[in-house]
């Protein structure tokens, strides 16, 4: 930027020289303002999605720029939703970005106080060794009563319908 | 220049906006809210404005309070009862924006007499039928006259092309002329732990999204609202269909509906964000009567001239007189 | 519907600007009822005496749409002589055993298919297994399509004068005494609700899991389609009844499901003893002899399993059957936690699920966990049941050190759902696709990565394994394409699968249609038959996104089929009811049925076919029997089988309720399940030494401003700061009875424990004038627990329940119990205990309190 254009846009200038006498307004205006422009326009790429909340199935359109989150708002050609989003469909985006989100893996052993961390691999096969120990281990052929079950009910699992919380 | 402190007028042009696009603003048809809150959420998402604290205020389901630097969308809850006062003896002190007397007093509150009838025999239950709960989402009027803009010293606020009000927060320094100026109680400072809450000092309210509307988008609010209680456009066109509302609400037997900030005639020239509601403003904490702050400011500055005239020609007479 | 799902909830305020007339009923004011034209305050655990009352009213009010009652329902259909109803037995159906605590349901039966032969499953057997989640998808099996009926309704053995005799007794002067609604108001409704049904208009009832979560709750849901079937607002634009489900896929986890007694597509899990070979399991799946699309079950149940284990399922070793367990009884989540308390499980896996605050009697969840050897929770934050091994409330008290614990916990941190790709089935049994955002970071991964490398890892252990049961793991297909170079299996491909394919033939390697191409002798797979067609053609319709057009917007199942059972939106002739309301409807010229929607209904069976004497299947189905997944074609307005409580719906009250049943002796469902343990106290009820202990009323829901347990919403601090602390809704009359202060805390005991909570006082709340006694309601959302993690905690309304489940599908009870409630904060540490324990020996609180199932006095 030139002198002239610094001079140009300095505020009293434009307000002295331009229709704003009073700069209360386009004399006012910040350069960073000027150049404000929306985290939708400049994203990299959208991608369309749907609320992982309740079963209405609202749907999202995700902003991405530098492979982060950048936005979550509603998709307005959904026949569903007409691109509008409830508390949490909107706070979906600190969902994903939250810093209390956790990164890690973490394993707390039999009578531990902490967690430990853990890396993704090994906990998976130690997963994998406890389901098959515990699989051997309460194994049925048969039920009590002589009749053929073929099962272990020696664990469970309780899944959840977002797949993602409950 | 024009009177540009009181009475109607088109703000954008007058703060020197050639060929400026149609005044842009809100209409809230409260009579149509279901106060989910998605507009306060999309707002503080969409503009990274903190969370305001965690407290459980007890006015409703109203946990927000008031309108402040980090509440740009409020949503007002307010349970009528004919037969009971007792739920906003506390929600009033919500609607007063006093953040700090929220959810402290319980005293105030009036169980009231219990009733030895049954309900469904005596007036408990007859009298629940007339019963009402308001919801109304508040935000930055973005008034025609802003006291807020007026007063501001360093440019930081300004009048957008759009005829609505913005804090620049690169240039504000924090200063607080435009907090008591504001008629509305809406702009505030942000209250928070220097160096790590964003824009911590700096006043702050709605924009109107201006980086979204500029790029003709809806702003976040609006856009989020289910049930288009929130709705955004030119302001002329949303004057139009408010009226034509309350005119149907009116044929449906619905006295109570009436318009609150749409008048260009009122003390702030009318504003950008206006309201559709169901009782009166004070009701919902709005101020009945709102008059910009710097009404008389032109009249002020012509009698601080001419003081300072007289000051002048004090300091003249001095002058001229020291030499006897 | 406004406070959890607010943007459906658009639809209702758009059609309230254009006129609709929107009824709340609801214990509470809620955000719905402010925007609705009326509110009805109900008692809750009442609402059977409200329905049956409507019920009431449009018969003898003749408001019932005949022709539709006469032609699509099974109103003129005979019921056996050997039926008797609970009036006859002061509160019991024919058939009870009071050993087993069931119905033998033999007696239920239409006229001619009683008793004949000897049964292939015992009732008691059925509820063992939760029978009843098999209905999701189609009616229960008759012994055959032939059925006498009566078109004039006269007959006094039809299910229509049974209907009549047996809600004989549901008057405006019983909703007053046992609901809590005056007369005027009932009428209001029920004046509402039948006015705008018929052939120019129809009504829609909406329902959440305040209908479902009761002792009795199938029978909430029967009700409303007794109404709804009278009314002719079944199959029909604008009419339905519809579950507003909360969870974003949780109908695809009933579809493809989560549960431990269903297949896909709402095929039994193989049951001991009964389904020893595959002939024996088919034939009971499907029952040759009856009318409609269930016949084909042997096709869905072939195709899947070629779907599971490809090349290695044969005719020859009926194509795997032999290697899937068997269940043997209830193995529900809540036995299955009591026998963790026993130390009879060993592992669990919690996937995006939260017992320790989101599941009823919180503390034996909590408990429960410290009894195993093994956890893994995979979850987007720490939730309580993650970290309940050092802040689980019960640390507190004593009851638990963290020392003490043996378990092991694998803490997974999940990818979210812009993460990942794939589809959720939501409440419209619509599937839409989700496109992934980006590639999830650190440790984070998809269910699908986690589920596939275990079982990876698993079929690599066992690959030498000689043994029969590892079997199934040799065979399962397990060979999905990981796309771009992530280790992400490609959903699409599993979609796909589920879809299946023509694996001989002209067509091999192409997809299916959709399952009509589904055949029993293995030509083809699909892994669950009613979501067959979503990928048909190649193409994935889950994704299909145009703009704003319902009927080209995701898919619904079965085949696209937005309205199910809409050849009932036509006349028996195939014209449309109104044009107002027309669907879809015969063309004459084309020869086939057409219109707005996917015809559900065979496209080119003329409205006049009358099939065959004998003739069963799909091919017995006449020209206007529009329920084709019912075994006569017909909507049942009586459940001549199926239900396991009852075949009308009959009132009874909560398991914990400060009310008698006000009709009969029984009070309680005589057949829900009930676990009789010291952990599983139960409150007396009226009418047992000790009620008084708990006089009140409370009920649990959701808040707008959060979800569920709290896990993806505690965690944010926007969602949290709207709503950050537990608190209880009372009115101010209850405020004053026990002196309880606005914003000041209260203390809610029940047999279990008691928690703590602020205190709203609000009209919103209303005392029920229930009899000649007035009954307190208390409001506890229940989103909040104790743990360290989350923004904001508190205590859980869920420690407060007990464990009494309906006996057809296994919900548990929490949305309507008794307790009491005290001004101030709950004791804190081991003086918990001690304060829950007085209450205890206040009630005189056995393990046999409240659980006794039968409480009328002779059988």
């Amino acid at each position: 930027m030139g002198l002239k254009d610094v001079l140009l846009s300095w505020p009293v200038y434009r307000q002295l020289t331009g229709d704003d006498p009073l700069g209360r307004g386009a004399a006012a205006q910040s350069q960073r303002t000027a150049d404000l422009q929306p985290r939708t326009a400049t994203a990299d790429r959208v991608a369309r999605s749907v609320c992982p909340y309740c079963a209405v199935g609202c749907g999202q359109l995700v902003y991405v720029k530098d492979e982060k989150v950048v936005q979550i708002e509603g998709d307005p050609d959904s026949p569903v939703s007409r691109g509008r989003l409830c508390p949490k469909g909107s706070a979906s985006e600190q969902l994903v970005n939250s810093p209390r989100r956790q990164k890690t893996v973490l394993y707390r052993r039999p009578h531990g106080t902490e967690w430990e961390e853990l890396d993704l691999d090994t906990a998976t096969r130690m997963v994998a060794d406890r389901v098959l120990e515990t699989r051997e281990r309460t194994w049925q052929d048969l039920d009590h009563d002589g009749k053929r079950v073929n099962r272990t009910l020696g664990f469970a699992s309780l899944g959840g319908a977002t797949l993602d919380n409950e | 220049m024009s009177t540009s402190f009181y009475g109607p007028l088109d703000p954008a042009p007058d703060a020197g906006w050639t060929d400026a696009p149609p005044r842009k603003g809100f209409f809230t048809d409260t009579s149509i809210c279901i106060g989910c809150k998605a507009c306060e959420v999309a707002c503080k998402e969409w503009n990274a404005v903190p969370d305001d604290g965690f407290t459980l205020l007890g006015s409703s389901y109203d946990n927000t309070g008031a309108l402040g630097a980090s509440t740009w969308r409020h949503v007002a809850f307010i349970e009528q009862s004919p037969a009971s006062d007792v739920l906003n003896r506390v929600g009033d002190s919500a609607l007063t924006g006093d953040r700090n007397a929220l959810g402290t007093d319980t005293t105030k509150v009036d169980l009231g007499m219990p009733s030895f009838d049954l309900p469904g025999m005596a007036v408990g239950a007859d009298g629940r039928t007339d019963f009402r709960w308001l919801m109304a989402s508040d935000v930055c009027k973005h008034c025609t006259h802003a006291g807020c803009l007026d007063v501001c010293p360093t440019g930081a606020l300004f009048r957008t092309e759009f005829g609505t009000v913005v804090v620049q927060d690169d240039i504000c320094n924090g200063c607080g002329y435009c907090v008591p100026a504001c008629p509305f109680g809406v702009i505030d400072r942000r209250v928070g732990e220097k160096g790590v809450t964003k824009n911590e000092g700096i006043a702050q309210k709605c924009t109107l999204c201006y980086d979204r509307i500029g790029d003709g988008l809806t702003p976040a609010c609006a856009k989020a609202c289910p049930t288009t209680s929130i709705q955004f456009g030119d302001l002329d066109e949303l004057r139009e269909r408010a009226e034509q509302r309350v005119e149907a609400m009116h044929a449906q037997g619905i006295s109570s509906a009436r318009l609150y900030g749409e008048d260009p005639t009122d003390g702030v020239g009318g504003v950008g964000a206006f309201f559709l509601l169901l009782d009166e403003p004070e009701v919902y904490g709005l101020p009945p009567d709102p008059v910009v702050t710097t009404r008389d400011l032109p009249e002020m500055w012509r009698k601080a001239g001419l003081a300072a005239l007289a000051m002048l020609a004090g300091a003249v007479a001095a002058f001229a007189g020291g030499g006897r | 519907m406004a406070e959890c799902h607010p943007v459906g909830f658009q639809w209702v305020m758009e059609a309230k600007a254009r006129g609709a007339k929107v009824i709340h009923i609801d214990p509470r004011f809620t955000r719905t009822s402010a925007h609705a034209d009326q509110h009805v305050p109900i008692r809750a655990g009442s609402d059977i005496v409200f329905l049956g009352a409507l019920i009431k009213y449009i018969l003898d009010n003749e408001k019932y749409f005949r022709e539709y009652v006469v032609a699509y329902t099974n109103a003129a259909t005979l019921v056996g002589e050997d039926f008797q109803d609970v009036d006859e037995h002061d509160g019991l159906f024919s058939g009870y055993d009071p050993e087993t605590g069931t119905y033998d349901t033999a007696s239920w039966s239409y006229a001619g298919h009683a008793d004949d032969g000897e049964k292939e499953e015992s009732e008691h057997s059925q509820r063992e297994r939760g029978a009843g989640h098999e209905l999701g998808g189609r009616g229960a099996n008759l012994e055959s399509a032939e059925v006498q009926r009566d078109e004039t309704l006269q007959h006094p053995q039809t299910v229509f004068q049974v209907l009549k005799r047996h809600y004989a007794r549901y008057t405006p002067e019983l909703v007053q005494e046992v609901c809590g609604v005056p007369p005027e108001a009932f009428l209001e409704v029920a004046e509402a609700v039948t006015s705008n049904s018929g052939r120019e208009r129809t009504t829609a009832w909406v329902y959440s899991v305040g209908w479902t979560q009761h002792s009795v709750g199938v029978q909430y849901i029967r009700g409303a389609a007794i109404i709804q079937l009278l009314l002719g607002n079944m199959g029909r634009p604008g009419g339905g009844i519809l579950a507003l489900r909360g969870h974003a896929s949780i109908q695809g986890s009933t579809d493809i499901p989560t549960l431990y007694n269903l297949l896909p597509g709402y095929l039994p899990m193989p049951k001991a003893g009964e389904h020893d070979d595959f002939e024996a399991y088919l034939d009971s799946v499907r029952n040759k002899d009856q009318k409609g699309f269930w016949t084909q079950a042997d096709a869905y149940t072939v195709s899947l399993l070629k779907a599971w284990f490809g090349q290695a399922a044969t005719a020859e070793n009926g194509y795997g059957f032999d290697w899937l367990p068997r269940i043997s009884g209830d193995h529900g989540t809540y036995r299955t936690v009591l026998d963790m308390l026993d130390d009879k499980v060993e592992g669990y896996f919690l996937l995006g699920q939260n017992p320790a605050v989101g599941s009823a009697q919180g503390k034996i969840q909590r408990l429960a966990m410290s009894h195993l050897k093994w956890l893994v929770v995979r979850d987007l934050n720490l939730i309580e049941s993650a970290t309940f091994w050092k802040d689980a409330p019960e640390i507190a008290t004593g009851e638990l050190r963290t020392e003490d614990i043996g378990t092991e916990v694998f803490f997974f941190p999940a990818a979210a759902h812009t993460e990942k790709e794939g589809t959720f089935t939501q409440t419209q049994r619509m599937l839409q696709w989700r496109h992934k955002a980006i590639e999830p970071e650190f440790d984070r991964r998809s269910e699908l990565h986690f589920i596939f490398n275990l079982g990876r890892i698993a079929k690599q252990r066992l690959a030498g394994s000689t043994l029969e049961r590892d079997r199934a793991i040799q065979a399962m297909t397990w060979d999905y394409p990981v796309e771009h170079g992530t280790e992400e299996p490609s959903g699409r491909a599993i979609l796909r699968e589920i879809n299946g394919f023509h694996l001989t033939g002209e067509r091999a390697g192409e997809l299916l249609d959709g399952f009509t191409d589904m055949r029993a002798d293995g030509s083809t797979s699909g892994g669950c038959w009613i979501y067959s067609g979503v990928y048909a053609g190649n193409v994935n319709r889950a994704e299909r996104r145009t703009p704003l057009q319902e009927s080209q917007w995701g898919w619904a199942w079965p085949m696209d089929r937005r309205v199910l059972y809409n050849r009932a939106s036509a006349d028996p002739q195939g014209r449309p009811w109104s044009e107002r309301k027309a669907l879809v409807w015969w063309d004459e010229e084309q020869g086939k049925w057409v219109g707005h929607d996917v015809p559900d209904f065979q496209l080119t069976k003329p409205p006049g076919y009358r099939p065959e004497p004998g003739s069963t299947g799909p091919d017995a189905l006449a020209g206007d029997d529009p329920f084709i997944m019912q075994a006569d074609g017909k909507g049942w307005l009586y459940a001549p089988t199926g239900l396991l409580d009852g075949p009308l719906p009959s009132h009874y009250e909560p398991h914990e309720s400060p009310v008698k049943n006000a009709l009969y002796g029984q009070q309680t469902n005589p057949t829900r399940m009930v676990y009789r343990r010291k952990e599983n106290l139960s409150n007396p009820s009226a009418g047992e030494p000790g009620a008084e202990v708990f006089p009140y009323v409370f009920t649990t829901y959701r808040l707008t401003e959060h979800h569920t347990a709290g896990g993806m919403s505690r965690w944010l601090p926007y969602l949290a700061e709207l709503q950050p602390e537990m608190f209880a809704e009372v009115s101010p009359e209850l405020a004053a009875e026990q002196g309880l202060e606005h914003l000041g805390y209260a203390t809610i005991v029940t047999a279990r424990t008691a928690i703590e909570a602020r205190v709203l006082v609000t009209d919103r709340m209303a005392p029920l004038r229930i009899g000649e006694k007035t009954v307190h309601q208390i409001g506890l959302p229940y989103h909040w627990g104790q743990g360290d993690q989350a923004y904001v905690t508190g205590d859980s309304a869920n420690d407060l329940f007990v464990l009494s489940l309906d006996p057809n599908v296994f919900i548990q009870e929490c949305k309507a119990a008794s307790c009491d409630i005290q001004p101030g904060r709950r004791p804190t540490g081991p003086a918990l205990l001690d304060y829950v324990e007085e209450y205890r020996r206040r009630a005189g609180i056995t393990t046999e309190t409240g659980n006794r199932l039968l409480t009328r006095d002779d059988p």
